[in-house]
């Protein structure tokens, strides 16, 4: 039974890691996998379903699935500021609780800023802000080998209005997982 | 094949170096200076022979400069050897004349003489010939106009020198290299990446810059002419702001290993990283004074950026500048007496010119968005990049604020310039 369980997560895995864009990997065919080796024979021995990506929170396939926190990746900051803000909390904690749990994933964060001002200065924001969800993942308990803060300053800009609502999606920090850099 | 893709698949390709970009850079002059010398550049004789006009770009390079009032020599023809009528052409007003002649050598190549007369003094003051191939004719001519700058106004010209900058069209990144005056655009790097902050090397043959083509930014170093690069910092975490050290032999480069961005000292090669200073906010842009004795930068450590500077050789840094809440990108003089840099102001960001001796400050220009200013190396003119109708510009500004010059392109941005040194 374990045996076919990490076949299936390997097999999510590498679906994953190939097919960038595509269909979260359907978790009924873990379960169909299962029920196809089930004798034909009448059997009283126990089976164990598991359906990925609801039982398993933290599985590496909640990453791609739009229902899990976890496909969501993006913290937004305030002007001029590198606090994380309350409302994203609850969003890092479950980041965190993956990698906690996927010890061989890595996350690359990139700080981003909005474009007024020295390009090289905003790098220098937009590295605050990666800090600044660093430090948060590791005061939940990830690895520091784990993660990177790097910034793209304004060069990568969300939006390219320039409008303070436009500027605000731009002062970001993004987590990306192996795999996605 | 395979090759090719595997360098697209990294997003990035290097483009051979006589590669010529088709977006050319057109110039633009929108002031001049106060007191203007007046001179006349006459057609060379034997000029006609080679299709691309020598003079006009002689012409154009010397009134783009702002300190001469060009003397109109239409129908004139005079060779380097001929004894012109000082009496006649000091009555036209000019002061100064330059005549000369183009001639086919033997081997197929070019001999251009020409002469320089002061016509108060009615005497020949300057005067050189100068072999070279039908290719060569602009360089040539920015030749004689650096020759005739320096006579008359006793300080190098720097029409001879060259830029970098960065273009972006959709997509598409281009560390671009062009003459002083935009033209001859070739294409030292192309990437669908950003590329940001190119620093010429002090002998001009090489570039340093930051790359984002891994995803995250890198320090590279260029050599122009072979095309060949190597990576110069990529620490964990971003590496930017690289700056030459004035001996060539090492860089000036931000690094976030512990966290914040950081100075640090790297060897050209990326060897022997050393720690230069250290704050517990930002501290970024570094930039050497010519003497090599300080290092200039931007930092937040007190509260907004500001410009320090600090002894390379250790010692406690020094705020340099204290009017408004920010004030970035420090760039020092060739002579290293002023510094020039962004201030904002009510929400604008303008080139600033700061006398070091007096600490006496001047806002240089009157647009908006200012960005990445870089002296020419006579210290005579700033370029800077700033944005008109919404596009990316090229713009050069005297240290006096009088003269000014645009170049832009049509359907791009051009962004990040940075002045090559003088040719050796």
């Amino acid at each position: 039974m374990r045996k076919f369980f990490t076949l299936s997560i390997s097999l999510i895995f590498l679906a994953g890691l190939v097919g960038c864009g595509s269909q979260p990997p359907a978790p009924e065919q873990a379960g169909a996998g299962v029920e196809d080796r089930t004798p034909s024979a009448v059997s009283t021995a126990p089976v164990t379903p598991v359906t990925v990506g609801q039982g398993d929170l933290y599985g590496i396939a909640a990453l791609k699935d739009p229902k899990s926190p976890l496909s969501k990746r993006s913290i937004y900051f305030d002007y001029d500021s590198y606090v994380v803000k309350d409302e994203f909390k609850s969003l890092l904690d479950h980041h965190a609780k993956f990698l906690v749990k996927n010890g061989q994933m890595k996350m690359l964060i990139q700080g981003h800023a909005d474009e007024r001002g020295s390009r090289e200065y905003n790098l220098a924001l937009g590295q605050k802000r990666a800090e600044a969800v660093r430090k948060a993942l590791i005061l939940l308990g990830a690895k520091d080998a784990q993660l990177e803060s790097v910034s793209l300053g304004e060069e990568k800009p969300a939006c390219v209005d320039q409008s303070e609502s436009c500027w605000a999606q731009n002062r970001r920090g993004d987590m990306l997982y192996s795999g996605e850099f | 094949m395979k090759k090719l893709k595997s360098l697209f698949f990294v997003g990035i390709f290097l483009a051979t170096a006589a590669s010529v970009s088709l977006a050319q850079l057109s110039i633009e002059i929108t002031g001049a200076g106060a007191h203007r010398i007046p001179v006349a550049v006459t057609d060379f004789a034997g000029e006609r022979v080679i299709s691309q006009a020598l003079t006009s770009v002689v012409r154009s390079d010397l009134e783009r400069s702002g300190l001469f009032l060009m003397v109109d020599a239409a129908g004139a023809l005079l060779n380097e050897g001929a004894v012109p009528n000082y009496p006649e052409w000091k009555a036209k007003g000019a002061d100064a004349l330059a005549a000369g002649s183009v001639n086919v050598m033997p081997d197929g190549r070019y001999e251009t003489r020409f002469r320089l007369h002061d016509t108060q003094k009615q005497a020949a003051i300057a005067g050189q010939a100068l072999a070279h191939n039908a290719t060569q004719i602009r360089t040539t001519a920015h030749r004689i106009a650096d020759i005739i700058y320096e006579k008359l106004t006793g300080e190098r010209g720097i029409f001879s020198t060259r830029i970098a900058y960065v273009m972006k069209s959709v997509g598409r990144y281009e560390l671009q290299i062009a003459d002083a005056d935009g033209n001859g655009a070739q294409v030292a790097l192309a990437s669908k990446e950003p590329i940001i902050s190119p620093a010429w090397s002090p002998d001009g043959g090489r570039l340093a810059y930051v790359s984002f083509e891994a995803k995250k930014p890198v320090v590279y170093v260029h050599d122009l002419v072979t095309g060949r690069r190597h990576v110069a910092a990529n620490f964990k975490g971003s590496n930017s702001a690289p700056a030459w050290s004035p001996d060539g032999a090492r860089l000036a480069v931000v690094l976030t290993k512990n966290g914040n961005s950081q100075l640090y000292v790297v060897n050209v090669d990326g060897s022997g990283v050393t720690r230069l200073a250290g704050s517990s906010g930002i501290d970024t842009e570094p930039q050497f004074s010519p003497d090599g004795a300080f290092i200039y930068f931007t930092s937040d450590r007190g509260g907004s950026p500001q410009i320090y500077r600090q002894p390379v050789d250790g010692g406690p840094a020094q705020r340099i500048t204290f009017d408004g809440s920010y004030n970035v990108t420090p760039r020092l003089s060739p002579d290293g007496k002023s510094l020039a840099y962004v201030s904002r102001d009510s929400g604008r960001f303008r080139v600033t010119i700061m006398d070091l001796g007096t600490r006496q400050t001047q806002i240089l220009t009157d647009t908006a968005k200012d960005e990445s200013p870089s002296f020419s190396p006579n210290g005579r003119m700033i370029l800077f990049a700033t944005e008109v109708g919404g596009r990316g510009v090229l713009a050069a500004v005297s240290t006096d604020g009088r003269v000014k010059h645009r170049l832009s392109v049509q359907a791009a941005d051009v962004r990040e310039p940075a002045w090559g040194p003088l040719n050796k």
